[in-house]
């Protein structure tokens, strides 16, 4: 990990039109920056302008002010150092496993030796090395969703912004996909971006964790999360100190507390 | 009952689908002279088939099958190719859509046979009305099939291709081409059977050839066994039509799950 800042947010905000004709403030005033090798969690409720965030990072999206960077440039569209990766798979049911891996590296026109040997490296790091010639639908949703990783991964991204990617998976899968996210992040010293609901994710895959506030979304605060083994969530997770870090998270998100008592909170 | 394994239900299901045909030509031989029917109302099945070979040579059965047959390619080829090439075309530039949709909307409720004898009157007694009615009627199924893919197109996947800087003539043939496959079958299908209804409506409306004239001489001559006749050909014609479609459609769409395949 070093000093240099891979992707950066200043000052971005974000409006929308919504369907009465009404403006919408997704996000406000938002700045942040993740340095090269870290992994920044960003947490908030629903709505409060994550996935937005995501996607005026991939360059998807223009915010309506302000900017994000990618390694000190300016985005202004997609940008062949970023990559996303959604809670829904996005495999095209047409095409093979391995040629769903290569289908990023293809569209960049990389020569077909190069994108096989690509796609197959990384199949064969994610276990999936036997399942290239199978199609989608013969496969299982964790399956589906690390081939949804390698297709990210085959385009060599610096950044990689991650939007709930394990949410739609079973919990045992979702526990092994997470260490196996932090095994390839750890190894090839990727940088990230992940969106989570789960406050335990956040804090087991991160080096610090973002909470935003509710709509219009601002980023509330920030904690560095102390701990060794970021490759090991699994090891992680025995940590004591895992605990305190949620709880920390939960207090920030009011979390646990009825309506009722926030609106006594908010007079005491 | 459900849980009977595939091969099991597949042989009793062929079995009794036998059983059905025998059943039904017993009845179509017998049934008439059983009921009373006299045979210029429903000839049994020994007339049809005497009438059968008799038309083979006496009016020449193969060769008004074969016109109609090519008029039915022609019409299905030509109209399948007309409404992909405008789904795409309306699917990408909502514009357009806009601007025609109306028009074709207007178009799609008109009963396109009724627009035989107009083209009888404008290109004579040729194969080329046939193959217009067939191209009209097979154009809209095929159309608003490929249309409506593309239209709901999963946004995440053209926001993955773009993030890959896919330009735009990458983005319709890595995914929304491919994408438009299964609702272009299912219009392919449609439209399969639907270029044998514009043809013999065609056929009936001018000429002398194919089996929709046929069917007007028979009709003139009082002779039911030949109206039955041309019935059953042109019954093979629309299902080797929609079989050439089916054997397509399982070689393009091999990549889907089996039991999405076949059926109706
Ligand atoms: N294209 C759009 N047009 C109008 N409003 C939008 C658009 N995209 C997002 N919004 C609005 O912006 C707000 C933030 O949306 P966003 O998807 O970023 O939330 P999120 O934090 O990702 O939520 P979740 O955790 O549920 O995924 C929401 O209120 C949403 O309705
Ligand atoms: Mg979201």
């Amino acid at each position: 990990m070093s000093d240099v800042v891979r992707l950066e947010y200043r000052n971005v905000t974000m409006r929308f039109v919504d369907g009465t004709g009404n403006s919408l403030v997704a996000v406000q005033q938002v700045c942040l920056s993740v340095r090269d090798g870290e992994v920044v969690s960003l947490i908030g409720p629903s709505g409060c302008g994550k996935s937005t965030l995501l996607n005026i990072g991939s360059g998807l999206t223009a915010p309506s002010e302000g900017e994000a960077f990618i390694d000190g440039e300016r985005v202004e569209g997609p940008n062949a150092h970023v990559a996303f990766m959604l809670q829904k798979d996005l495999l095209l049911p047409w095409r093979t496993i391995l040629q769903n891996v290569m289908f990023g590296v293809e569209i960049q026109g990389i020569p077909l030796p190069e994108r096989e040997r690509r796609a197959k490296t990384l199949l064969d790091t994610l276990n999936l090395g036997e399942f290239g010639n199978h199609y989608p639908h013969q496969l299982s949703g964790g399956m589906r969703q690390r081939v949804a990783l390698a297709r990210t991964l085959a385009v060599d991204p610096t950044v990689l912004l991650l939007d709930e990617p394990f949410s739609a998976v079973d919990a045992q899968t979702r526990i092994v996909l997470q260490r196996e996210l932090a095994q390839t992040l750890k190894r090839s010293g990727k940088t990230a971006l992940l969106i989570t609901h789960d406050l335990l994710e956040a804090v087991t895959l991160s080096d610090r964790v973002l909470v935003m506030s509710r709509r219009p979304g601002r980023i509330i605060d920030e904690i560095a999360v102390d701990l060794p083994q970021r490759d090991d969530p699994i090891a992680r997770r025995q940590d004591p100190r895992v605990n305190q870090y949620v709880s920390r998270l939960m207090e920030r998100l009011d979390i646990g507390h009825t309506p009722a008592e926030r609106a006594a909170g908010a007079q005491a | 009952m459900n849980g009977a394994n595939p091969k099991t239900a597949m042989r009793r299901g062929t079995a009794m689908s036998v059983a059905v045909l025998i059943v039904f030509l017993a009845a179509w031989q017998w049934g008439p002279g059983l009921l009373g029917i006299p045979s210029f109302i429903v000839p049994p099945l020994s007339a049809v088939a005497n009438e059968f070979v008799r038309m083979l040579s006496r009016n020449a059965l193969m060769f008004h099958t074969g016109v109609t047959a090519a008029e039915v390619i022609a019409g299905f080829i030509l109209g399948s190719l007309l409404g992909a090439f405008f789904g795409y075309m309306l699917g990408m530039s909502p514009t357009a859509e806009v601007a025609l949709s109306p028009y074709i909307l207007a178009l799609q409720i008109a009963p396109k046979v009724a627009f035989a004898p107009l083209f009888v009157m404008w290109m004579g007694f040729t194969v080329y009305p046939k193959i217009l009615v067939a191209i009209l009627i097979v154009f809209f199924p095929v159309m608003v099939n490929v249309l409506t893919s593309v239209r709901t197109v999963d946004p995440d996947l053209i926001n993955l291709a773009r993030s890959f800087k896919a330009t735009r003539a990458q983005i319709f043939w890595k995914i929304e081409f491919p994408a438009s496959m299964p609702p272009l079958f299912a219009g392919l299908r449609i439209g399969s059977t639907l270029a044998v209804v514009g043809v013999v409506v065609g056929e009936l409306v001018g000429g002398n050839m194919g089996l929709g004239y046929l069917l007007a001489f028979g009709e003139g001559q009082a002779n039911t066994p030949m109206v039955f006749v041309t019935i059953l050909m042109l019954t093979l014609v629309g299902g080797i039509a929609y079989l050439g479609v089916i054997v397509l459609e399982i070689r393009v769409l091999h990549y889907l799950p089996k039991r999405a395949l076949g059926g109706f």
